[in-house]
């Protein structure tokens, strides 16, 4: 966190301590899992692992970019949910995989544009507005479904869920390509740059000249792109889609989004911060699972986790005010 | 800049017209509009109804009125009221009294409580992460105290409590309405309330002149917390039973009423009367709709309409006064 504060304006990035010590945190759970368990430490465990791992760190990449911005967008999971039951339905009613990704993708869009209109015209804080954005999402795929399930998608859909490309899984792939294409708009690009900007101090970077309103509109934007595109790996993989399977989704990807060191109060952060943070909490789930943790309990555990890493982030914070 | 040009209007007609909440208008054009929909809404019964049912988000908005007035936001109340009346109703159902049942449910609200004040007002977090994160330790422990099973069966008093009466005036109104009459008293009438308020206006400005505004801040988060977790009685005499996660959602009813009430989350303005009047807008809609028969989830969106209507109303208003101030 220090060092991309300290270092706002380096197109060449320093050697990242907090990515090492996520790192480490990494192989030390992995080896720990291996000791309890010895199926843990297999190839196939790994990319299993790394597949539901890319899940999580789409719908959060795009919280990634809002918050390091200033923002906050509570309505990525809801949102998720949306474009995956409209997707769904566009692909049973056309029968053409493309349109269930056109409709997905526009569903997102639509969300994330209306959000940032909503922050910019009524200017009401966007925690405020995306939390309303989710119950009107919600709301909206609950009526739309009407108890239905849509299920059964044709193998060319499934395949950006659970085919497999050299070897590795497609989602995979995506998420090294996602995640590549944000390190590079937040490290290589103007526009990018202008984000931390924004998200350190507002007030300045209107004064330098930053159009705000619009860069803002671009973030939530891009936030509702990221968790249209989950909606598509999502329903692909799980080879349905309900009103419930976005929603869970929101306070893990927050978890990650924290415990990859990006700071809440904007301005800081990075995008492989988050996928080393989803691949923690990844391992979490995983570690509940091996020890016979019931799943009634993963929202306490992700809960205890935002909160543990809001203190590690306050005390950080506190260290480097002194 | 409005704020230096408003006292300067002449009408003192166009001072209080000013001062009343947007959402008076969409409440008064409701009412109207259901009862010429369907006569029988204006009816004793339905307006019992429509008591009832205010009484339960009364109960979990006029707190949170508290909570936004110091620029703050409490998002895990829909969660708790749901782990408070888990613990009410087991613990009930294990033969244990009213009474302990009710002191472990505060027990659990003082602890959310706690650990959210601590965290927002001491540590200075982002309320709206840490209430997040605190909803998902008590959705979490709901569920794994019930395994995600809703229980019930137990003593009917719960649920006589909830559908007696004084004098033809359901007892949870009156309950609501004396939890007004006390949260105003306090508000408007203690020390306490006004440091509420101006912590919410500035919080460093109060630290200097010598209160302790963390601890006023942080009680502020338990006083919410403690009443949610006793208005979990409510949510199980309306059903009868207690599910884990029945009352998640509950949170944006609480904090849409407070927004349209005009209680904003900078500078500590707004009251608790325009939270009264959230409150009723969103449940005769609620009301209306459904005599109208429009599906549950539809309904949520429309009382996310109804928000951006309230603010679109309360911001172009305010652009009106200035004007004529000018």
């Amino acid at each position: 966190m220090t060092i991309t504060q300290t270092s706002l304006f380096h197109t060449q990035p320093t050697v990242p301590v907090p990515v090492l010590v996520r790192l480490v945190m990494i192989v030390v759970i992995c080896l720990a899992l291996s000791v309890i368990s010895p199926a843990f430490a297999t190839i196939d465990n790994g990319l299993n692992l790394l597949r539901q791992a890319s899940l999580l760190f789409l719908v959060a990449s795009g919280l990634t970019l809002v918050i390091i911005g200033g923002g906050l967008d509570l309505s990525i999971g809801a949102n998720l949910t949306l474009c995956a039951c409209l997707s769904a339905s566009a692909i049973k009613y056309t029968g053409q995989p493309m349109a269930g990704v056109a409709a997905a993708l526009a569903c997102g869009t639509l969300i994330g544009l209306t959000n940032g209109l909503l922050i910019n015209r009524l200017k009401i804080p966007p925690f405020l507005a995306t939390f309303g954005m989710l119950w009107v999402a919600q709301g909206i795929a609950y009526w739309f479904m009407a108890g239905q399930v849509i299920y059964g998608f044709s193998p060319a859909f499934r395949f950006f869920g659970s085919g497999f490309w050299l070897g590795v899984p497609v989602p995979i792939w995506v998420m090294l390509a996602v995640g590549a294409g944000c390190l590079v708009f937040l490290t290589r690009t103007t526009v990018g740059r202008e984000v931390y900007v924004m998200g350190a101090n507002e007030a300045a970077a209107s004064l330098s000249g930053i159009p705000i309103a619009r860069r803002r509109m671009l973030l939530y934007a891009l936030s509702g792109v990221a968790a249209g595109l989950s909606a598509l790996i999502y329903v692909a993989r799980l080879n349905a889609a309900e009103p419930g399977i976005g929603e869970p989704l929101l306070l893990p990807a927050i978890a990650a989004v924290l415990v990859g060191g990006t700071s809440l109060f904007g301005g800081s952060g990075s995008i492989v911060g988050t996928l080393l943070g989803a691949i923690i909490l990844t391992l979490i789930v995983a570690a509940l699972n091996l020890l016979n943790v019931g799943s009634a309990w993963h929202p306490f555990v992700t809960g205890a986790i935002v909160l543990l890493a809001m203190l590690g982030d306050a005390f950080a914070a506190r260290g480097t005010r002194r | 800049m409005s704020d230096q040009t408003l006292p300067r209007i002449p009408a003192a007609a166009s001072r209080y017209l000013s001062r009343i909440p947007g959402v008076a208008f969409i409440l008064l054009a409701m009412v109207v509009a259901f009862q010429v929909g369907n006569p029988r809404f204006l009816s004793t019964v339905n307006l019992a109804n429509v008591g009832l049912q205010a009484s339960l988000l009364m109960m979990l908005a006029l707190p949170m009125t508290l909570v936004i007035l110091t620029s703050g936001l409490d998002l895990s109340v829909g969660a708790l009221i749901g782990l408070a009346a888990v613990i009410i109703g087991s613990l009930l159902l294990a033969g244990w009294s009213t009474f302990t049942a009710l002191a472990a449910a505060a027990g659990s609200g003082i602890v959310v409580g706690l650990l959210n004040g601590f965290m927002i007002s001491y540590l200075r977090l982002p309320a709206f992460v840490v209430t997040l994160g605190t909803m998902g330790l008590c959705e979490g422990l709901a569920l794994a105290l019930t395994n995600g099973e809703p229980i019930g069966g137990f003593t009917p008093a719960v649920e006589a409590f909830y559908r007696s009466a004084v004098f033809g005036v359901p007892t949870p109104v009156l309950g609501a309405a004396a939890f007004y009459g006390i949260l105003s008293l306090v508000l408007y009438r203690t020390r306490f309330g006004i440091y509420i308020v101006a912590i919410g206006g500035n919080k460093d400005a109060v630290h200097l002149a010598g209160i302790r505004a963390d601890l006023v801040h942080l009680a502020v988060y338990v006083v919410c917390s403690v009443s949610v977790a006793f208005s979990a009685v409510l949510l199980l005499g309306r059903a009868n039973s207690a599910h884990p996660t029945v009352a998640i959602g509950m949170e944006f009813e609480a904090i849409a009423a407070v927004v349209l009430g005009g209680t904003s989350f900078e500078k500590g303005q707004g009251g608790l009367f325009g939270t009264v009047l959230g409150v009723l807008a969103i449940t005769v809609l609620r009301n209306g709709l459904n005599l109208l028969s429009v599906d549950p989830s539809l309904q949520v969106v429309c009382v996310g309409l109804l928000l951006i209507a309230a603010l679109l109303i309360d911001r172009n208003r305010k652009r009106v006064v200035t004007r004529i101030a000018e």
